[in-house]
Parts: structure tokens; sequence; C-alpha cells
């Protein structure tokens, strides 16, 4: 085991808090819901202390973000119709998913996302320009990873749920107070990778958070196509607790990713979480969900959006001011601009690039290929000698 | 200097590796009490501890993708794949992750991942236990790919793989395991042969035999053979297979005018094929016969009973040898 490392590390028999009280983990079954769809607040015994901090102001920045990160898709979408982005895979009603539980991480803590993590990628701290540039095409990696403690947007489904696996096991030997979080899909549950990262989490009682969000399809498959029970009740057969919180509730995403990394950095081993949400977009830009969807389904979760259940619940503590209301539109505005100008504006890579950073040291192979290359493209600036043709 | 096999040599590097460097880790299957199914990392984990040898669940795209989550937490884990034929659970985690990290995050995280896989055949095993599957990996942009011939170079190679910021295949030729040969421990990495280069190890001025992993041996005995005939083979041990080191080929080819290419791996689109298209490409008026390719068959690797008619041996190397001297050959009267 990891543990074993004299002096360092986590230690099975670190006392962890007592489950009933403070780390209140359940295993699947009801959904925990801490506001419903109209905004009513539901007190819960054990999950409400780990958000009492969530006060006024916490509560209205939360909006913000939620806010803007819709917009940010919203602009996101408008600039691939427009031509300025190859592809956009949008986030429309996971706001409250991404949101609650990007807002619940530390800075320390590493986070690998899919590719639908745009929201987590902004409140990590991306700059708006590196979260456009990849589904411009303008490069393969938009943000230094090791600059904001999140890797890269993943598009091999599941992947990624193995590299935050490993990265915990690496904060073990550390002896770190850190923990991993790995953001995948509904899908991605049935992949092998996510079977095996389950695997290798249980086997070592890595730190790290497996955080699906079951937003109800995989491009045009349902989810019961890929589990005929709760993606909840999966990781339990692989000794991994679980919770299933509504998805669209931010402050139950908050309280239960909380309960999770809290969890995961006193030595308690992994969590899972499944967030019942729903993707109201398409599964990308390119897709067409009325091939394969009934349209009462969005009918029906529209009336659980999540930015419409904050907004309720903020009208009803009178916290949904005039001033809020401007500030927040203000905010989306102008990062929804920024995000516009600084597609547009972006360089484009220049042709040799193709041949940087295959590898870290020289290789004859690229270097030959890029040589001959130049060559080429110089070829088109010689004059045709007479005769030549 | 001293008298290694080839297993304990790998392991001789590893424990280098492992004191040197608090961040080498080892993972793999059966790697710690037992020492590896080859006893290759034998005594390493009761020396180093279980957090730094590490028994991994039986999965080997979970190994890998640990092993790249480890890499991103400043790591150099140097993963075990048991046999040549399990290294396909891993294929996705190594091509799409472990190959292409570096590019996609532009230099800002490294993989310095080593991945050890015994191959090749005539082990007298049963399927998937015999293969070759380096040329899937030399395709594979992002990998650097070595297989390694003799103690010495195991020894040195081992480390240099796992000081390396770029992932490196580390291929081990398995039915050799148990060859002894000189080992100097004290060897000076800074100084020693670079990775991606390969070696003259029998000169020659005939014909150019190139060989990697376990036909190294089988060539250079080739070699010897045909010197009692009164030719002279020029063997190349290839060690790096991405990339190939061809400034040193060609200036064989050139010397010679001939070239056979040996491997075990099946032939069509193999390493072979690249090699004999390359060397024709930068030196065709040097060649006084076209490439030779003595390889394994384009089938799956047989049973036991038929594995010595599949992998190339002594003679078909020597019959190869003839063909690119035109001298008479198994194939003599059929080529145009």
């Amino acid at each position: 085991m990891l543990t074993d490392q004299a002096g360092k590390g986590v230690h099975h028999d670190t006392p962890r808090p007592g489950h009933s009280a403070q780390n209140p983990l359940r295993t699947g079954g009801d959904l925990l819901q801490l506001v419903s769809p109209d905004g009513e607040r539901i007190s819960h015994p054990e999950f409400d202390i780990w958000v009492k901090d969530v006060g006024d102001e916490q509560l209205c920045s939360l909006y913000e973000d939620m806010t803007v990160i819709r917009r940010i898709d919203a602009e996101a979408t408008a600039l691939q119709r427009q031509g300025e982005l190859a592809l956009w895979p949008p986030l429309l009603g996971q706001e409250a998913a991404q949101i609650g539980s990007s807002r619940s991480l530390r800075d320390d803590d590493f986070v690998f996302p899919s590719y639908r993590e745009s929201g987590v990628a902004y409140v990590r701290g991306a700059h708006l320009s590196e979260i456009a540039r990849v589904w411009r095409g303008n490069a393969s990696y938009g943000w230094d990873p090791l600059r904001i403690n999140l890797a890269t947007p993943q598009i091999i489904i599941g992947s990624q749920s193995l590299h935050a696996t490993g990265y915990a096991m690496g904060v073990q030997l550390d002896g770190a107070n850190t923990a991993v979080l790995a953001y995948f899909g509904d899908g991605a549950t049935s992949e092998g990778d996510v079977n095996e990262a389950m695997v290798f989490a249980a086997s070592y009682q890595a730190p790290v958070v497996f955080f699906c969000q079951n937003n109800h399809w995989a491009i045009s498959e349902p989810v019961r196509v890929q589990s005929h029970v709760q993606l909840a009740d999966r990781p339990t057969g692989f000794g991994i607790p679980s919770m299933r919180v509504d998805g669209n509730d931010v402050l139950a995403v908050m309280a239960a990713t909380r309960v999770a990394l809290d969890r995961a950095r006193k030595g308690g081993g992994p969590t899972f979480i499944e967030a019942v949400t729903y993707r109201m977009g398409p599964h990308t830009t390119a897709d067409d969900p009325t091939r394969y969807r009934d349209p009462n389904e969005l009918e029906d979760w529209a009336a659980k959006d999540p930015i419409l259940r904050l907004r309720r619940l903020l009208e009803a503590k009178g916290l949904l001011t005039e001033d809020v209301e401007t500030r927040v539109k203000a905010k989306a505005d102008a990062v929804a601009a920024e995000l516009r100008s600084s597609c547009i504006d972006m360089p484009d890579p220049q042709p040799l690039d193709v041949f940087n950073h295959v590898y870290s040291t020289p290789n004859s192979w690229i270097e030959r290929q890029k040589d001959h290359y130049s060559r080429y493209l110089n070829s088109f600036n010689q004059p045709v000698e007479e005769g030549a043709l | 200097m001293s008298k290694l096999t080839f297993a304990r040599a790998i392991n001789a590097g590893l424990r280098k590796s492992l004191e040197n460097d608090p961040k080498v880790v080892l993972m793999g299957e059966d790697i710690g009490s037992l020492g590896g199914v080859f006893r290759v990392t034998d005594g390493l984990q009761k020396d180093f501890g279980k957090h730094r040898v590490i028994d991994s669940p039986l999965a080997e795209s979970g190994i890998i993708g640990t092993a790249v989550g480890l890499a991103y937490r400043g790591y150099r884990p140097v993963c075990e794949i048991q046999f040549d034929g399990f290294i396909y659970p891993a294929f996705d985690q190594i091509v799409s992750q472990v190959a292409k990290m570096h590019y996609r995050t532009q230099g800002r995280v490294k993989m310095p991942i080593t991945i050890r896989v015994p191959f090749g055949g005539g082990i007298g095993s049963p399927e998937h236990h015999s293969e070759s599957p380096e040329a899937y990996f030399t395709h594979t942009s992002g990998l650097r790919v070595v297989a390694v011939s003799n103690p010495q170079d195991a020894y040195t190679m081992i480390q240099q793989a796992i000081a390396s910021d770029d992932p490196v295949l580390y291929f081990e030729p398995k039915r050799r395991y148990h060859d002894k040969g000189d080992v100097d421990e004290a060897i000076d990495l800074s100084t020693a042969l670079p990775l991606d280069r390969a070696a003259v190890v029998t000169p020659g001025s005939d014909v150019t035999v190139v060989a990697y992993g376990p036909l190294v041996k089988t060539a250079k005995d080739a070699a010897m053979a045909a010197a009692d005939e009164g030719i002279s083979v020029e063997v190349i041990d290839l060690r790096s297979l991405a990339p190939v080191d061809y400034p040193l080929v060609e200036a064989s080819v050139r010397k010679t005018g001939r070239l056979v290419i040996t491997h075990e791996a099946g032939q069509s689109g193999g390493l072979g094929a690249e090699i004999a298209a390359s060397i024709t490409e930068r030196c065709f008026h040097y060649l006084e016969s076209a490439p030779v390719r003595i390889t394994g068959f384009d089938v799956p690797y047989p049973y036991s009973k038929l594995e010595m008619h599949h992998l190339p041996d002594l003679d078909r190397i020597l019959d190869g040898v003839d063909r690119a001297l035109g001298r008479r050959n198994s194939l003599s009267g059929l080529e145009g």
C-alpha cells in the first residue's frame, strides 16, 4: 500500500470524523436536495452544517458565477455559429454542478476535467482566451495545468479518472493535505478506465473525488443504456461510498463536494458523487438532439433550471435587488465581450509550430521533417528560374 | 566490472535509479514480494518499501493511467507490463495520453514514464507471451522506443530511460534474461552512449545487418559463421527503435552497399519496412542490391512447437545475407 511510507502519508488508522454527525455519507438512495426547484430552502439535519457559512453574499456570488458561465456558454455557441470557433461543447443546464463543485475546491487541490467543464476552468482562474483557444483550433491546450491546478480538457472519455487517481497516489506519497477531483459524465461510467480508477482508488485509499455529472445523455444515448442501476450505486461494489445529489441545486452540490473533499484530506479515501443534472443543449455544436430527444423532457428539466432555482431562493430571501441584478448582468456582459474579442484577436499559430513540443528533448526524426518542411515552405519564396518549367 | 545476467543487470539499474532519485517509483503486477514473474525486480520492494515498489491491481490501463497522474505530480514512474501481449489494454493510455501529453500541453506537463516490456519469443510459451509489438509504438509520435540486447546496455539504458523527460518504451528480450555479460556498474551516464544512438557491434565491410533486442546475438553469430565463408558482415545493434539512428546505419550502408534487416515481429508495416524505405531514400545510389528483410511471418505468434519456424535464426539471416550479395539463396530464380 502507498500508505506505508515511514513517518509520512496517510494511514488507515487515522481517526476520521464520525460519519453520522460530521461526515454524512450515504449510498445512493434519495436525492440530496437543499433547495427545491421552487427555490425553497430545505433543511437537512446532516448536510446543513456543510454550507452554514454560505451567507447572503456568497449566495449572490454563486449566482453571479452561474450566470457568467451561462453567458460564456451562450457567447461561445454564438462564436461557433459565426465560424469563430470550430466546435463548442455547451454546459447549459450544468451550471450548479460545475460551480457548486469547483467553488468547494482549494487552490492547492488538483482537478482533472472532461471537455465540458468550461465553468470549472472559469472558477479555477483560466483566462477566457485560454478557454476559447482549444475550440478555435489554435492550440491543443488552453491553460497551464500547473498554474491553476487544472488538467487540460480530456476528450478520451473517462481517461482522466485514472490520471486523478494516480495524482492522488502521488499526494499520498508526498504526505500532502491535498484533494484531487475528477469530472466525468454518465457515459464515462461504462468505460473500463473509470472502473479501473475506482479499483486503484479503493485499493490505495487515494484522496480522490469522482464527480460524475449525470446529465442523462451521452450524445444520443440515454443513461439507461449505460446502467440499469443508479450510477451512485455502482461505486459501492468497489468499496467506495457515494452520494447522489440534485446537480441543479448549487447548495446540495457544494455540501456533498465539501464532504467528499474533507474525507479525502483526512485520509478517508475516495468518494463518488453522482450529480443528477441535465444537458439542456446539444452534446456539442455539431450535434442535433431533436433527432433523439423528446422535447417534453427538455421542458420538464427547464422547470428545474439551476439558475432559475437560485434566483427564486434569492428572491425569497430578498437578495435579488436591482443592484445585484445590474452588477451580475454587467459582469456577464463584460466577460462575454472579453471572450469574443480575445477569441477573434487571437494570433494564428505559425506553420512550423506543428513540430514543437512533441518531445522535451531534440528528436532526429522530428528535426529532419521540420527542416524539410521548412525548405518546402521557403521554396514558394524562390523566384522561378527561367527555363525551369 | 561485474558478471551479471541480463535480468540482474536491469535489476541493478532499477536499484540505482531508486537510490538516486526519490521521485522514481516502480509499478506493476507481481513486482513486489514475488520480484516479478521474471524476478527482474527481485528484492527491490524489500529494500525500498511498498510505497516505491508498488504491486498494482491487475489492470494494465490502470497502471499506465495512474502513472500519468503520478507524472503530473512530479514522479517518474517505471511501469512493468508483465508480458508483451498484455500491453494492449494499456494501448489507449499509452497512445492517447502518455505520448501526447507533452505536445497537448506544449511542454508544460512532462511524462517521464518508463514502460518496461519483456518481449519476443523463443521460450515455449502459450499465446500472448511471445509477441513483438514494438512497431505500434514506433509509429506513435511522442514516444521513445528502445530495445536492449546485452546486460551492459540493459543496465545503462534503463537508467537513461528513467532519467529521460520523455516517455520511453523499454523492450527487454525475455529469452536473453539468463545470458551473462560484463557490466560496468560505475559507468558514467553522462558520457555513456546516448539513448537514441545505435552501435556497430561487429564491424564488417560486405553486408550490413541491422538487428535489435534478442536478434542481435543471432546476427552476431551469423556474422561469425559468414566470416568462415570469407564474407564480412557488419552488425548494427539498433538500440533505439524510435528514433532510429539513421546516420549510423547510412554510414554503414554507404560502406557495404547492402542491407539486411531482421526482427521477430511480422514483416508488413514493421520496423524493417521503415528502415528499408528510409535507407533507400537516403542512400539509394550506394545500394548494390535491394534491402532484404528477414522477419517473423505475417501470422499471429504461433504455438510453441512452430515458433522456431517463425523466428529468424542464424541460417535465415545468412540466407538473407546471400540474397543481398546476389549469391545462391533460397529464392534464387524467383526474383525479378
